[in-house]
């Protein structure tokens, strides 16, 4: 790279005398830029624009608590050792002293008990965790109602779907190392879908499990992951994630000035920064008033992991719940016996079930721009009422995850709520498998409602309250007309139309054509047109 | 920020006209209806000043209360060093755990939040509020890099003969796709010789072992066994064990509960499996592992507390709600020449949840 910087340090010396400081800002930044060429760097992303909305802010919150994850994490690997050998306590915790356990789970108690701040960033490290997890989801359903997953920016979208998988791996592999009793029978389930794999599933346990369960690696093993493998896929993911939004620009918001091509909002130097470095600070600010106010995870009250007690009403991480829900949901007696082998469907079912709707999460910008066949590049997020298809099958996904999520407290709901455990589970059954098509149709009348609404009011204007009596005894409510800004949000977006069957070169019409003619007749075809300008002329005559 | 414009663009400064939105989109819309008689962008609106801009007094006002934010966050960091030795952890009193926790943690918690309001108030009342705009360009590299693209790579393949040399071509291809599996392999010894299979078939009972208490490891008499009681069992000799305790625990735990004769129902082939009403089943739920551990004497159901698989005990312990699919093993039992209760056998299926060969 061959950057020619104008003779550098020369200039600034022969303005009016600089202070020491400035001299020295100077010098420094001259010494780095003549050997790393920074300044194409400053001047390429210095003044880079980003755009301003409340929404855009769950994508930080995620990168700032994983931030915040990796430094307590830091701290916690100083203290803590997974070896699983067995030890007996001798720690200050009255109520587990004499008591075998794994040095794993004697030096997460130490950390707890023995360490000044240790416990504080056990708990920092824990809820960090549950609200990057939380964080990742709400951004994704940021990205996938607002439409901005769409060209270019499908890769980023698939990124992004690979650090949600991430973050539950990351979740789950740290979630068991204090190898208490509660994250050990987590492990326990595990266990049992692994050995339902069909085929290789005993051998999968075994190798996985280092012996039979529990054996006496696992924790070691996870650990290996939990703080290696795993945080530096993260890490690469991340970086090509921030990469991607680098090369492609945020997209924006529909608003008066803001058009497909351009982007506005604040320069990263000085205001964006200033905001999204505080915002860091406020995030990790947050996270640690928690930790040091609620008690998360209180390993010393489920005493070290041994397969046969169990408390009830036990429940994993919150973004573990969907999938313990699914395993509850199932009817009973399905295993199937084929040739003598035996395939546990009770758990084979639902874990199917979680990777294709995992996999559709995946592929869905693909999908949706095959049935449109739209090539251009969009980067004005759509407002959700304005696809009312796409936000349909949103709201069904939500519904379903969150039927299995509810699951996972089927036994907390019925003795919480006093009603059966059969009741909730039926309930949840219910909802899990029809509810997703009451939320789709609900959600797509509500978007065209909303449409229509819009509509009303870009050609109407908004009521304004003030009734007036007409000299011919008639009372009117008066409307008053949107000005031109106000108006531009409710009248910006596009129109589709479904796509016609039209024979190809050999006057053949393929099954593919008409599936996607189907799908696109199924996205477009109810719809409300937006306000023309002639419509507004017409109007004002 | 316009120094890579490409020149279909023009600089758009605030509160000119915009340039519409399929304007650069040379790609087909497809289904997308381009309407001639759209609304137009009525591009900016004109820039309202905050009250810092207006009123040097708030403007100073904002100053000071950012300085006193940052301020705040040094007394912030010196609380959190204070509190670290001022409530030092007491090994005789576990509160002093909770003490340090919470003057710690808000002492750090002051100390980020001074940093992140003062920073996040400070970018808002004092810098530069106007809007700036940034022109975007379509994401694909220009004609001309992607010409030199194509030309790269042709020269690479004539200068290689990646395509031209196609045995050599095919054999690296091969080459590589096999190099990982000496990797797969090495995965084998992540685990012992043994066959997982035959372990999973079998665990500690045997003709003869006693039936014991968890934890205590004490026998268990078949006396001791009231009706409507549910004893958490393990087979003797497993407290002692020096190696695999927990691997043989998580297989060979038993629940052992009594019942009236009468409400027992039992498969005529099994009659002697168990002694006098008192039956033992597996611990280990057939679903995925969990030990199901909660028992209702009244109805002689089993639940476990993982997924609320159901079984009823009065009825072979068979699946009567829940996802589990096959009924809880049971444990031959009788009671030896000294009135304590042992095992006839081991488990005659296998514990534990469903595998692949769990039936063959």
């Amino acid at each position: 790279m061959s950057t020619t910087t104008t003779a550098p340090s020369a200039g600034t010396a022969t303005q009016a005398a600089p202070s020491t400081g400035m001299r020295f800002t100077g010098w420094a930044a001259n010494y780095i830029d003549e050997r790393t060429s920074a300044s194409t760097a400053v001047k390429t992303l210095g003044r880079k624009i980003f755009p301003d909305h409340w929404s855009f802010m769950l994508g930080e919150v995620a990168l700032y608590s994983f931030i915040v994850i990796l430094i307590s994490g830091t701290f916690l690997t100083f203290f803590f050792d997974p070896s699983m050998t067995e030890v007996e306590y001798s720690g200050s915790y009255v109520p587990l002293q004499g008591i075998p356990m794994s040095v794993a789970y004697h030096t997460a108690l130490d950390i707890s008990f023995e360490i000044r701040g240790g416990l504080l960033m056990r708990q920092v490290h824990h809820w960090a965790a549950l609200l990057f997890v939380a964080s990742v989801a709400l951004h994704m359903l940021r990205v996938f109602f607002t439409g901005a997953f769409r060209k270019p920016r499908e890769l980023n979208w698939v990124i992004g779907f690979l650090l949600f998988v991430m973050a539950m791996a990351l979740g789950f592999t740290g979630y068991s190392l204090p190898d208490d009793m509660l994250s050990g029978n987590g492990l326990r389930i595990i266990d049992g879908m692994i050995k339902g794999i069909p085929v290789v599933g005993a051998w999968i346990s075994y190798l996985f499990f280092g012996d039979e369960f529990p054996g006496t690696q696992i924790i070691q093993r996870l650990y290996i992951l939990h703080i290696m493998l795993l945080p530096a896929i993260t890490i690469a993911l991340i970086g090509v994630h921030m990469l991607l939004l680098i090369v492609n620009k945020h997209t924006q918001f529909a608003a008066p000035g803001r058009t497909n091509d351009n982007v506005v909002g604040a320069p990263v130097m000085p205001t964006f920064a200033a905001k999204a470095g505080g915002f860091f600070f406020i995030v990790f600010g947050f996270i640690v008033l928690i930790a040091s106010l609620f008690t998360i995870n209180p390993i010393w009250n489920y005493g070290p992991y041994d397969p046969s007690p169990v408390s009830a009403g036990t429940q994993p991480d919150w973004y573990i719940g969907w999938a313990d829900g699914a395993l509850r949901l199932m009817p009973p007696n399905l295993d199937w016996v084929i040739f003598g082998y035996t395939l546990p469907m009770g758990v084979l079912i639902p874990t199917v079930v979680m990777l294709v709707f995992l996999a559709l999460i995946a592929v869905y910008p693909f999908l949706e721009a095959w049935v449109t066949g739209d090539k251009r590049e969009h980067h004005i997020a759509e407002r959700p009422r304005n696809a009312p298809v796409r936000t349909g099958i949103g709201a069904a996904a939500v519904v379903f995850y969150c039927g299995l999520w509810a699951a996972a407290s089927s036994d907390l709901i019925a003795t919480h709520f006093r009603v059966t455990l059969e009741g909730v589970i039926h309930t949840l059954q219910f909802i899990t498998v029809v509810g997703p098509f009451i939320a789709y149709w609900i959600t797509k009348r509500v978007c065209l409602a909303l449409q229509r609404k819009d509509r009303e009011m870009a050609l109407h204007g908004f009521e304004t309250g003030r009734i007036v009596r007409l000299p011919g005894g008639e009372y009117i409510e008066v409307h008053e007309q949107l000005d031109d800004y106000e108006r531009w949000k409710l009248v910006a977006h596009d129109e589709y139309q479904p796509l016609m069957i039209r024979p190809d070169d050999n006057g053949r019409i393929t099954v593919r054509q008409r599936v996607r003619a189907g799908l696109s007749r199924w996205f477009f075809e109810d719809r409300v047109a937006p306000v023309t300008q002639r419509e507004i002329e017409a109007q004002k005559h | 920020m316009a120094d890579i414009h490409d020149d279909r663009d023009e600089a758009v400064a605030p509160s000119t006209e915009v340039a519409t939105v399929d304007d650069h989109s040379a790609a087909a819309p497809a289904t997308a209806v381009v309407r001639a008689d759209r609304i137009p962008n009525p591009g900016f609106p004109p820039h309202r000043p905050r009250v810092t801009d207006l009123d040097p007094k708030k403007e100073k006002q904002a100053e000071r209360t950012i300085s006193a934010l940052f301020l705040l966050s040094i007394v912030g960091s010196v609380l959190a060093v204070v509190a670290y030795f001022a409530f030092p952890i007491d090994q005789a009193n576990p509160g002093s755990v909770r003490l340090n926790n919470l003057f710690l943690g808000l002492g750090i918690t002051l100390a980020l939040l001074g940093v992140g309001i003062g920073a996040v108030h400070w970018s808002k009342a004092l810098m530069h509020s106007h809007e700036e705009v940034e022109m975007r360009h379509p994401t694909r590299g220009s004609d001309e890099s992607r010409t030199k693209a194509v030309e790269i790579f042709s020269q690479a393949n004539k200068e290689s003969g990646f395509t031209r040399r196609s045995l050599v071509r095919n054999t690296l291809i091969g080459a590589v796709a096999v190099t990982p599996i000496p990797a797969v392999v090495m995965f084998r010894d992540l685990a012992g010789d043994d066959d997982p299979v035959a372990l999973l078939k079998q665990t500690m009972w045997d003709e003869g072992v006693r039936l014991c208490r968890d934890p205590s490891g004490t026998p268990i008499r078949a006396a001791d066994v009231t009706i409507g009681s549910a004893f958490h069992v393990i087979p003797e000799g497993l407290a002692e064990l020096e190696y695999h305790r927990i691997e043989e625990k998580a297989k060979a735990a038993v629940l052992l509960m009594r019942l009236p004769v009468d409400e027992l129902n039992e498969d005529p082939a099994k009659a002697d499996w168990s002694y006098d009403g008192i039956v033992a089943y597996s611990k280990i739920c057939t679903h995925v592992g969990c030990p199901v551990a909660l028992y209702e004497q009244q109805t002689h159901h089993l639940l476990c507390p993982c997924h609320q698989s159901q079984f009823d005990v009065a009825n072979h312990c068979e699946v009567i709600f829940g996802p589990a699919a096959r009924p809880l093993p049971q444990l031959p039992i009788t009671v030896d020449d000294e009135g304590f209760l042992v095992a006839r056998s081991d488990f005659r299926d296998p514990v534990g949840p469903t595998f692949w060969e769990i039936n063959r």
